[in-house]
């Protein structure tokens, strides 16, 4: 990759009647042929290494074209440059550009039959970095939502017997917001995130495939500094339960050394103001590493106990069906996974040249270690470069320069953890777990990007 | 200028030095008070009632710790299931309308092994509630906690207890004459069709209390001249190109991506995918009438018992517009249904009161009354 002067890659707009007399040609004649067999012959074409050629318009070879004196848009000053701005304070919350309005969580229909019980997707496509704009970050919700007085908020320590601990306690938010703090980032994925895929690709795009996952940077009080208020006997209480305020009072099981290790805090904040409805406001569990279901919202209660409880959403939910008709409980460790997010399913590339590479990696049993990335299906696979701060399990952001030939190409990541742990494919973990777990599919994603630009969610096998 | 921003900061000088006086009063206060209350956090938190935490306490664990003593029949159930449950789950709860099916795919052999045998069935299609839960408590616990799901917390002790022998009786576990009570779950359990289905020998509990801390999966970082996965096996087919909508609507209008046209045919050609993006609409329309109405039928979630076309649970929303859009009094007779309920026109099943306020009701009336046009 020559770094000094990449060749351009970079979208033309798209103005009406910018196609040539050839190009015009094409596209009628690409429709009345059909492209039936397109996509198989494109993967073939890809396997053979040959690099397909296709006859674009001259247009479409460069992007920033200057005809005549220059670009208009420098010659002609705009009314910005010539005109009085909006006042401070013309929204006292600001929002997204207008022009940024695509930029949404969204639903993916036919997934769940009710808006209450569901799901929304962070558009993972749009986003740079590693922080979810709190306005985009995923949801779920059991039973709907609710905007909760902080003010009649309480949080109550109790344990499953009065010997677990020396006494039950009650907390204002007021009195939870007055105690020692720490801020930490992390990721959040949903134990289903990529559920739909087990089987066969279902998704078009990495907002549905990947998109039940985000990265805040969270504020809270450590839950070991508040059973250490209420005397919690750790010897005896090795589980810990959490509860929601809300309709379903969603409850699961965590292990009381996640707590011992002072991971586990009562968050309020959320990037630097508190938490949003959708997210649990006034306060939410934060369980580094461990799936999004056990950061229970609206948390009304906790309770120590010596006994794992078998809630709703860990015997019946979020039980995860093994060949042999076994299901896996209590599983909760989100494992080591990655996916790009450009190019990926659903975008296109107009030209050759050279791209960013960019996407997400993490580990829910600590930090990324390497990123590869393979623009060959997975028979060669490079270093990709890590953006800092590399956090414990927190999202990573990892970029990798590459230059599109024109020809149908297959981007795959893998990440590797500092355990040690390596990303399965899709056959390696399909060969242990077979494809109806529902939860925890980290399975290396495929996008094929073809000859059209056009990028499609793939599977290889 | 710089006199300009002199003045604020002299003021926050002066009063930089009150805080710091203000601070010592505190501290000392602070001292004499840790001196009274235990640790070092003092005047934080409080001691809970034992009413408050019987309020809250609620959880039921599989070995029964939280079950409140008490007891409900499989008929008491039965009327309380139909009255309650029925509309979401159906009444022999095998509906896949609302929720995916309660009841189902267990048999009388696995009540005897406590695994059930068609979770090896691939033909057979879901997985029931019944198929799943191996502890009995977790029923009683779910229904107990958060249902019926539009009035949480709203069942009686004896209520639980019936609905959930109700439950079991129409899966075949509990005879029609029982009567199910703290006294006796601990049979029922003994009959969870399940209640062997389940493992904790995986490498995902992140402590030491369960589980074996070993990944399952194992795979090697191979860098050069790897053996990859040998053909394209699974991709999203053509007609289901635009089923999550027109991509290019859901990327940024800016960078080196755009999402591609999905309302058009998939392109061939680079220049072909160029040309569907620039016959894209130049810019999303204003919300029309249709779109208002469609956002307020899923906030409100109507659409859980409303179809479109079709009855659900109540009648299809062109159906109501159907029969209506003649009446001269439509929209003020559709906005008082929509807010007061009903019942008898379209089926038993009575429509509960909404509460969304008049301003939307009258929205949605309108719309019903215009035919329903999305």
């Amino acid at each position: 990759m020559d770094h000094t002067s990449p060749p351009s890659g970079r979208l033309l707009k798209a103005p009406e009647n910018f196609l040539d007399a050839d190009g015009v040609r094409t596209v009628f004649r690409e429709a009345r042929d059909g492209r039936r067999d397109f996509i198989r012959r494109a993967f073939t074409t890809a396997a053979a290494g040959a690099a397909a050629v296709v006859a674009a318009p001259r247009a479409l070879a460069q992007a920033n074209l200057v005809s005549g004196d220059g670009d208009p848009h420098i010659l002609n000053l705009p009314a910005h440059s010539t005109g009085l701005g909006l006042p401070v304070v013309t929204d006292g919350y600001g929002k997204p550009s207008k022009y940024e309005t695509n930029v949404q969580r969204r639903q993916s229909p036919g997934l769940t039959q009710t808006t209450q019980a569901s799901v929304s997707f962070s558009p993972l496509q749009s986003l740079f970095g590693i922080v979810t704009p709190s306005g985009l970050h995923f949801e779920r919700h059991h039973q709907g939502w609710w905007d909760i007085d902080p003010s009649q908020h309480r949080l109550m320590i109790n344990g499953s017997d009065g010997t677990l601990l020396k006494k039950s306690m009650v907390f204002t938010m007021d009195e939870l917001m007055r105690l020692p703090s720490v801020s930490r980032f992390h990721f959040i994925e949903c134990g289903a995130n990529t559920g739909m895929e087990w089987g066969n690709v279902a998704v078009p795009t990495c907002q549905y495939t990947h998109g039940m996952l985000s990265c805040s940077e969270f504020t809270g009080v450590p839950l070991k500094l508040l059973f250490d208020l209420c005397g919690v006997d750790y010897r005896r209480a090795r589980y810990v339960l959490g509860e929601g305020a809300d309709g379903s009072s969603l409850t699961r099981t965590i292990p009381m050394e996640l707590v011992e290790s002072g991971e586990v805090f009562l968050a309020y904040g959320q990037n630097g103001e508190m938490l949003r409805p959708e997210n649990g406001y006034p306060l939410r569990l934060v369980v580094p590493g461990v799936q999004g279901v056990s950061w229970v919202k609206y948390l009304r209660r906790i309770e120590v106990g010596d006994k794992p409880y078998g809630a709703k959403d860990e015997a019946i939910h979020y039980i995860d069906l093994m060949p042999g008709g076994l299901h896996r409980q209590y599983s909760s460790t989100q494992e080591c996974k990655s996916v790009i997010t450009t190019p990926s399913g659903g975008q296109v590339l107009l030209d050759k040249g050279y791209y960013q590479v960019s996407g997400l990696a993490w580990s829910g049993k600590g930090k990324v270690k390497t990123v590869d990335v393979s623009v060959d299906g997975g028979r060669n696979w490079r270093a990709a470069r890590l953006q800092g701060p590399v956090m414990d399990k927190c999202l990573t952001r990892f970029t990798l320069d590459w230059t599109w030939n024109g020809s149908p190409t297959l981007l795959q990541s893998r990440a590797t953890d500092e355990t040690g742990y390596v990303q399965p494919n899709t056959a390696q973990l399909r060969a242990v777990r077979d494809t109806r777990s529902i939860y925890h599919n980290h399975a290396i994603q495929s996008w094929l990007v073809q000859e059209s630009g056009e990028v499609k969610n793939v599977q290889l096998s | 200028m710089s006199s300009c921003l002199e003045f604020p900061s002299a003021a926050l000088r002066s009063s930089g030095l009150a805080a710091l006086t203000t601070v010592a009063a505190v501290a000392g206060l602070l001292f004499a008070a840790s001196a009274q209350a235990q640790g070092p956090y003092s005047g934080v938190g409080r001691a809970a009632t034992p009413q408050e935490v019987a309020a809250w306490d609620i959880d039921v664990r599989p070995d029964f710790k939280g079950l409140p003593a008490g007891s409900g029949s499989v008929v008491k159930g039965m009327e309380v299931w139909e009255a309650k449950c029925a509309s979401c789950h159906g009444i022999f709860g095998e509906s896949n309308e609302i929720f995916s099916p309660l009841v189902g795919g267990t048999t009388a052999q696995d009540i005897q092994t406590g695994r059930v045998a068609r979770l090896n069935d691939r033909s057979f299609p879901g997985r029931t509630t019944l198929m799943k839960a191996p502890t009995v408590s977790t029923l009683w616990d779910y229904i107990n906690r958060a249902m019926p799901w539009t009035a949480p917390k709203t069942l009686t002790v004896e209520e639980v207890y019936a609905v959930t022998a109700y439950l079991l009786n129409l899966g075949g576990v509990l005879p029609d004459d029982f009567v199910m009570s703290d006294k006796n779950i601990a049979q029922v359990q003994a009959r969870m069709p399940n209640r062997n289905g389940m493992t904790t020998e995986h490498g995902l509990w992140p402590g030491k209390s369960m589980g074996n801390e070993k990944p399952d999966v194992r795979a090697t970082a191979c860098m050069t001249n790897c053996a990859p996965e040998a053909k394209l096996a699974s991709f999203l087919p053509d007609f289901a190109r635009n089923a999550h909508g027109n991509l290019a609507e859901q990327n940024r209008l800016i960078g080196a991506q755009r999402g591609a046209n999905t309302d058009q045919p998939a392109p061939t050609s680079r220049a072909a995918t160029a040309a569907a993006l620039a016959a894209l609409p130049a810019a999303a329309a204003a919300p029309t009438e249709g779109k208002q109405a469609l956002a307020s039928l899923a906030k409100n979630n109507c659409t859980a018992c409303h179809g479109m076309d079709n009855k659900i649970v109540g009648p299809g929303f062109t159906e109501i517009a159907k029969k209506y859009s003649g009446r001269a009094d439509a929209v003020a007779y559709l906005a008082g249904r929509i807010k007061g309920g009903g019942q008898g026109v379209w089926g038993a099943i009575p429509m509960p009161a909404q509460t969304l306020p008049e301003a939307e009701a009258k929205m949605l009336a309108e719309w019903l009354a215009k035919g329903a046009v999305r």
